[in-house]
């Protein structure tokens, strides 16, 4: 069969302005070759800055934001497209070559309707007329899975959820019946829950018009359910390219192998959970207008041990990091630290109070000051707290700094002088300095690229062995809490709705949530989603 | 921080301060004659006896500006530095503070600018003894409310960060916050909006002046000086330009090296390579 897109030899460059001197050619990617076949899916995967959404946007001849596709063909059916020239190049775009962006929700215009939106393509090149795009758009709102499709087109894109949002862009991208779609990362943003849904809506949307696809992802479990072949990028380069089997179970490169193993992690509980160091008993908590975010609840952790606290978003689990932290003062109930009572309100808590019950951010970027060096932000716990100043509080601070392994000469850098991973170290050393026995950890990985959060969560378990602090790890990811979790709670919609040792809350008899959380989470296993899908189907015929 | 860092352009800047500070501090050594004594007639020309020639009642126009010097910078420096203090210290403590306080301190600063600067200047400087730090009083808490709005909406925006967050975690105080945490993120807007504001100072002085009830005469000051002459223009005369241009220079002096030091505030990396 022929190739439907050939990408050969492809260079992409931009250029860096640095003040002060001349501006400077970077190349973004160099060398990369791949091709697709009619009605077949491709993944692109790598981390952030590999390259791989500028790869994907070059099936549109399109460079974001200066950059420039300087070196290859970009052939679709054999005609490059980079030759095409902007009056061709819009013949191609948005008619044989459609686009599904991250963020739903930012790319739909909040003005019009859904409908309008979703054939407007196909009515502006001419391809349809009003009365065959409205059936198409229809025949695909009922593929997708999208509730009456009917109506559906009628709404604004603020009237439906996320999760329908981004199968409303896919109706979008495939209306005018296009030959290749590029999805860029169309599930990242969305709860797992909910992407397993989409998932299984764009899987199922495909192989019914025979599109073939580009998928853009930085998930290998994700990446395996959807697509054939498989390309790995990184630092702009190809590193392996081949069958989606071959990739997962037979990887060749060495960055490929710990992409696969990248949820290799595991640990057991700790046996005695009784040593209780904090108790959060019957917390009902809200906002000023009467709406609870939390209601009755009740859990406990031990000393030196890790609560991880699981649910969707809205499920009110941040919350709760607020009402232990004295921020959000709890409606009812109490929080007890180390068997005293601690006072509901920040205000009113001492300085020994807050030194014991420290937090970690989910974006390392907001939660520390942009105009203080390292040494500023981890050594003002110590001076605040201890009072070392001169000589002792550098020093500690090198200290600090070797023990989440970046080492002393990062203390003159600033943060914008780190890169991800480093940021939510030196938060972590932040956190440490004021040697605490309770770290609040909100999500610190889920901005993360994978081997990077992988690296945090070891460096928190080795600190947690040296120094027997406590965690309690906010998540949405079972595969964390399985790497790293003493006991667990699940939330959903304010609720507790399950509590206690790991081993016991992850095995069944599960409730209907846990249940529907834990299949949820793709696993890297080739037939996952057919799977899952096949047991929701039996589950439901069996009502 | 190395000399060599800093761009021509500052250093035209810096020069050219340094130069009004010097003719201001020096004044009675630099100026040939002193600020009131009628030494000709009536507007000569540039180049002849007198160096920049004469005003409008035969005073030499050069010794006057050194003269004015003093008066102009002393003036709408106090004024700009005084205005600035007031309006960010009050602005962050509201944006910090938030609740009732806030709310009482944005009231407030919308009535005070509710109503028009120039007539209620008016009315307070004729109630007031005619004294400079009175006059550098009312100039810097009229122009302190244009600075409250600004202080407060840039510092609103910091305020909710989770860095300011995590500093409340700690246990810092409101001090901490405001001058640590909320202050050096905020300094570029500032240091923008304060080179605009001393120039604006400058003209609300010479505006004073010209209405009586700024720097009063023999003493002298640019703006007052630009008045004096500007009958002349009509008579194609140009000695209302000259203290205007050392205005306007003055001006573009300052910006000049607010620009070099905001580009130093707003770089994330300490002014270290690239911003």
């Amino acid at each position: 069969m022929p190739d439907l897109l050939s990408v050969r030899n492809l260079k992409i460059e931009a250029t860096s302005y640095p003040p002060g001197e001349p501006p400077k050619t970077v190349t973004l990617v160099e060398g990369v070759n791949f091709d697709v076949q009619k009605g077949k899916v491709l993944g692109l995967i790598g981390e952030s800055g590999a390259g791989k959404s500028t790869i994907g946007l070059t099936a549109l001849a399109y460079g974001r934001g200066g950059v420039r596709i300087t070196g290859g063909e970009v052939k679709l059916n054999g005609e490059d497209l980079l030759k095409l020239g902007p009056n061709g190049i819009r013949k191609v775009r948005g008619a044989k070559v459609c686009y599904v962006a991250q963020s739903a929700a930012a790319a739909f215009n909040p003005a019009h309707r859904l409908g309008e939106q979703v054939i407007e393509a196909s009515l502006k090149h001419g391809i349809m007329s009003r009365a065959e795009a409205e059936k198409r758009a229809l025949y695909l709102f009922k593929v997708l899975g999208l509730p009456s499709p009917e109506t559906f087109g009628q709404r604004y894109p603020h009237q439906v959820s996320g999760g329908q949002l981004q199968r409303a862009m896919t109706a979008m991208a495939l209306c005018p019946n296009p030959e290749l779609i590029v999805f860029d990362e169309p599930t990242t943003a969305l709860d797992v829950t909910t992407q397993i849904d989409v998932l299984a809506a764009i899987k199922h949307a495909i192989e019914e018009t025979h599109t073939a696809a580009l998928y853009i992802t930085h998930d290998l479990a994700v990446v395996a359910q959807i697509t054939d072949d498989i390309l790995v990028l990184r630092h702009g380069k190809m590193i392996e390219y081949g069958s989606v089997k071959q990739i997962i179970e037979a990887p060749t490169q060495d960055y490929t192998r710990a992409l696969v193993n990248v949820r290799g992690t595991r640990r057991d509980e700790a046996p005695d959970q009784t040593d209780t160091l904090l108790k959060v008993d019957n917390i009902t908590a809200g906002y000023s207008n009467g709406f609870k975010v939390l209601q009755n609840v009740s859990l406990h952790l031990p000393k030196g041990q890790t609560l991880a606290v699981v649910g969707e978003s809205g499920s009110g689990k941040s919350t709760l990091a607020r009402v232990i932290t004295g921020l959000l003062p709890p409606q009812e109930g109490t929080i007890s630290f180390d068997g005293k009572a601690l006072p509901k309100a920040l205000k009113g808590r001492s300085n020994d109070e807050l030194r014991r019950i420290q937090m970690i951010y989910q974006m390392a970027d907001t939660a520390m000051n942009p105009r203080q060096t390292v040494r500023d932000i981890v050594g003002r716990p110590l001076t605040f707290y201890y009072g070392l100043r001169g000589r002792e509080k550098t020093e500690r601070v090198k200290e600090l700094l070797e023990q989440i392994e970046m080492g002393g000469r990062f203390a003159d850098r600033y943060p914008a002088e780190l890169s991800g991973g480093q940021k939510q170290r030196v938060a972590i050393a932040r956190a440490l300095a004021a040697k605490p026995e309770l770290i609040l950890c909100d999500e610190p990985t889920s901005a993360l690229d994978p081997l990077v959060a992988e690296g945090i969560l070891k460096l928190l378990l080795k600190l947690q062995e040296e120094t027997q602090v406590s965690y309690m790890f906010i998540t949405h990811d079972i595969a964390i809490v399985r790497a790293i979790a003493d006991s667990v709670a699940v939330m959903h919609r304010g609720r507790l709705v399950r509590f206690g040792p790991k081993s016991k809350v992850l095995s069944p008899p599960f409730d209907d949530y846990t249940d529907l959380l834990l299949k949820s989470v793709p696993e890297m296993e080739i037939g996952w989603l057919e799977r899952v899908l096949t047991t929701r189907r039996m589950a439901s015929a069996g009502n | 921080m190395r000399l060599s860092s800093i761009p021509v352009s500052a250093w035209v800047g810096i020069l050219g301060i340094a130069l009004a500070v010097f003719c201001a501090l020096f004044a009675p050594i630099i100026a040939p004659y002193s600020e009131s004594q009628i030494v000709g007639s009536v507007w000569e020309p540039i180049g002849g006896d007198y160096l920049l020639g004469t005003d409008n009642l035969g005073r030499d126009l050069f010794s006057r500006l050194i003269f004015g010097a003093r008066t102009t910078i002393f003036v709408a420096l106090a004024a700009t530095v005084l205005s600035f203090s007031l309006g960010m210290l009050l602005s962050f403590t509201a944006a910090v503070t938030g609740g009732l306080i806030d709310q009482a301190f944005s009231r407030f600063n919308d009535l005070m600018m509710a109503i028009p600067t120039l007539i209620f200047a008016l009315v307070v400087l004729a109630v007031l003894p005619q004294q400079l730090w009175i006059l550098i009083l009312v100039m810097a808490v009229l122009d302190s409310t244009r600075v409250y709005r600004i202080g407060r909406a840039v510092a609103l925006d910091v305020a909710v960060m989770e860095f300011v967050e995590a500093a409340r975690l700690r246990g810092e105080g409101t001090g901490w916050i405001i001058f640590r945490e909320i202050l050096p993120n905020t300094l570029s807007p500032l240091l923008a909006e304060f080179g605009l504001r001393f120039a604006f100072s400058i003209l609300f002085l010479s505006t004073l002046s010209f209405l009586g009830l700024g720097i009063q005469p023999p003493a002298a000051d640019w703006g007052g000086m630009v008045k004096d002459n500007k009958d002349g223009i009509i008579f194609g005369i140009s000695a209302a330009l000259i203290p205007g241009g050392a205005i306007a220079g003055l001006a573009i002096c300052v910006n000049l090296v607010v620009d070099w030091l905001m580009k130093r505030t707003s770089s994330l990396k300490g002014g270290r390579g690239d911003a």
